[in-house]
């Protein structure tokens, strides 16, 4: 029934850009806090992702997820604590023996987002953020703005190198429309399409900037049970096909289970749980803060 | 001819020719028919029209400017009447007074502006909308004053003259003066008209529609905010301090009357009637704007004989038929005239089979 429908046509560019081996420590958040003035959405966040892993955050309504992927990205910032970014160094890329050494991390909580993007951290927004008046396309074309030279002078003249690089991303941008199927929307306005459809634009202008770390504030979050079991898909396909690590915010307990390799619990903004998911679901205060939010 | 000039699908068999502006047959047609036409201008109309026609080219070049910042970027700007002004002012004085070659005059005015608009840009930094508006209205009153106030600029006489054209060893005739602008201008519109749609089909470009449409989601697939919008303020403003010195060369005096407040408005107007973000409605909200008081006037002494009030209250007339052009466009075709163009040329394309 699984059949692996995307593999119909050999892909060239991997949408990976961590070289990270699986099973190392990618993402590390070490006693995260945010304030809103009376309100903490954070309180001493602890959390580490694992390359490689689909790594789940759930949690109850205004429990602080999507306050700490905003974090994470450089939205908002931090009123105390560290989010640090693994990465392979310079030149650990290419030697056999991989020593601590050749790791290089960075704090993302003092960079503004466009660093943070630039550090190969991409996401999708809980309230779909796409470019409206642009088309399909564009948009996934803007996901390859980190990889584009952009040199106003450059562009003006068209012929020579911009024109070249437009050729260059486009392929790529080709294979992320036609692994999410977003083909026949193409040229049409992202505006106008459907919510379902909107959702996948989005996914795929994260998928073009190659990320090393893929954060997914509730991809699947006012769909119906088809279209779920589709992005879920599409969410595994990109997982096994590039190896990305994925951070996915859900409130649909059925899909974490099925999909996370490890899940977070936050509640009123701490971590009440962590582990698989079975270790999770068998987590007394988990079971509590569920049934005491009535779910 | 008519059916060649009418499209009826698209076909790519590579990005490349996908890339291109004009890939179907029907579209080189009318950008030949267009050409033609454009050519033949000249021997057709007489210098009264030639001169309001070489005004309509270089307001387009000012108006695709304007649209840079305001259609594309979202960054809306009252300051085009300033921005011009230090164009016309910076390529008269080089000429004029230091006996730059004009060629190089209109580039350092084009430079010029670029950098001046980033300063005045550096507002928007901060500010958004109706905030920026404001702003941008004080960069306009500001450069005013200082175009005013400072002697230097015109040695106490409050206007500059600016020599005939001169250039390449080329001199404008008097005979010819209109005919032969009207072909410089024509083909500096068509160049600056096609730098402007490539920054739009690149990357550059790209990133500013991004800061208009979602400027989180932009700065969040990495695009430098600040950079994208000082960048915008200075390019938008190249064309602005090119339009504003080739009116300096064109009209052969240069003065601060010129470039109040109206003159941003009415900027302003060119692109809301042409098309926000559309390189071809600036060009077509620029003429459509510089011959609106001649057709209102036009219409005035026509209805002379029945209404002869429109004729007496000529300005007023011409004033209300401007605001209710706006209004007109605002609410039934806010993308435009372009948006109407594109409408009759998808009309056509599945013509016969209309419905
Ligand atoms: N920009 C903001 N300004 C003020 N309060 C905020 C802001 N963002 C989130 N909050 C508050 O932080 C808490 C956590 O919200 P959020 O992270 O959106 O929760 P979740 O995504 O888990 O539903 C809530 O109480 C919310 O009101
Ligand atoms: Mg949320």
């Amino acid at each position: 029934m699984e059949e692996k429908h995307v593999r119909t046509r050999a892909y060239q560019h991997s949408l990976s850009g961590s070289t990270l081996p699986p099973g190392e420590t990618l993402l590390q958040v070490s006693d995260l806090s945010l304030r809103f003035g009376g309100v903490k959405a954070l309180t001493d966040v602890n959390l580490t992702v694992e390359s490689g892993t689909i790594h789940s955050i759930i949690g109850p309504n205004g429990a602080g997820k999507s306050s700490l992927l905003n974090c994470v990205s450089g939205l908002y910032k931090a009123t105390a604590g560290q989010i640090m970014l693994h990465r392979q160094g310079k030149q650990g890329k290419s030697t056999e023996n991989r020593r601590p050494a050749d790791l290089e991390a960075k704090d993302l909580s003092r960079l503004p987002p466009h660093r943070v993007a630039r550090l190969g951290v991409a996401r999708s927004f809980q309230n779909i953020e796409l470019f409206d008046q642009l088309s399909v396309l564009d948009n996934i074309m803007l996901g390859r703005h980190i990889h584009t030279k952009k040199d106003p002078f450059m562009a003006m003249l068209w012929f020579g190198p911009a024109k070249r690089q437009e050729i260059r991303q486009r392929e790529l941008v080709e294979e992320v429309i036609h692994l999410l199927k977003l083909q026949e929307y193409r040229n049409q306005p992202v505006g106008a399409l459907a919510y379902g459809i909107q959702k996948r634009v989005e996914l795929g202008r994260a998928l073009a900037m190659q990320p090393a770390l893929l954060l997914l504030d509730e991809p699947m979050a006012g769909m119906n049970v088809e279209e779920k079991e589709d992005m879920a898909r599409y969410i595994l396909d990109i997982h096994e096909l590039a190896g990305l690590t994925v951070v996915l915010i859900e409130h649909d307990m059925s899909v974490v289970m099925d999909i996370s390799n490890r899940v977070t619990v936050l509640d009123f903004g701490k971590v009440i749980g962590d582990g698989t998911p079975t270790e999770v679901m068998e987590n007394p205060k988990v079971i509590e803060a569920y049934l005491g939010a009535g779910e | 001819m008519v059916m060649a000039a009418v499209q009826t699908g698209r076909y790519h068999r590579s990005y490349k020719s996908e890339l291109r502006l004009w890939n179907t047959t029907p579209q080189i047609t009318r950008m030949i028919i267009l050409a033609i036409v454009l050519v033949l201008i000249p021997l057709v109309f007489d210098n009264y029209w030639m001169a309001l026609f070489n005004t309509a080219l270089i307001a387009s070049i000012g108006a695709i400017g304007l649209n840079i910042l305001v259609g594309f970027t979202g960054q809306i700007s009252l300051g085009q009447g300033g921005f011009l002004a230090v164009g016309a002012f910076t390529s008269a004085i080089l000429t004029d007074r230091m006996g730059v070659p004009v060629f190089f005059s209109i580039l350092g005015a084009v430079l010029l502006t670029a950098a001046v608009g980033m300063i005045f840009g550096l507002p928007a930094l901060r500010l958004k909308g109706l905030y920026l508006a404001i702003a941008t209205l004080a960069s306009q009153m500001v450069i005013i004053f200082i175009v005013r106030r400072w002697e230097f600029l015109t040695e106490g006489q409050g206007f500059v003259d600016v020599m005939r054209l001169e250039v390449f060893g080329f001199s404008i005739t008097r005979a010819n003066f209109e005919q032969q602008w009207y072909m410089i201008l024509l083909v500096i519109t068509i160049i600056a008209a096609f730098i402007a749609t490539n920054i739009f089909r690149t990357g550059v470009g790209r990133s500013f529609m991004a800061v208009r449409d979602q400027d989180i989601a932009a700065s969040a697939i990495g695009v430098n905010l600040t950079r994208a919008k000082i960048t915008a303020f200075g390019v938008s403003n190249g064309f602005v301090g090119l339009a504003g010195a080739l009116m300096a060369h064109y009209t052969e005096i240069v003065s601060w009357e010129r470039f109040t407040l109206d003159i941003s408005i009415q900027y302003l107007a060119m692109i809301i009637v042409g098309g926000l973000g559309s390189v071809a409605g600036s060009i077509y909200g620029a003429t459509f704007i510089t011959l609106l008081p001649v057709l209102t006037r036009m219409a005035a002494d026509e209805l002379g004989g029945v209404a002869p009030a429109l004729r007496q209250q000529l300005p007023a007339f011409e004033h209300a038929i401007f605001g209710l052009t706006i209004i007109v466009f605002l609410i039934f075709e806010p993308k435009g005239l372009n948006r109407i163009w594109e409408r009759i040329k998808e009309y056509f394309r599945y013509w016969p089979f209309r419905y």
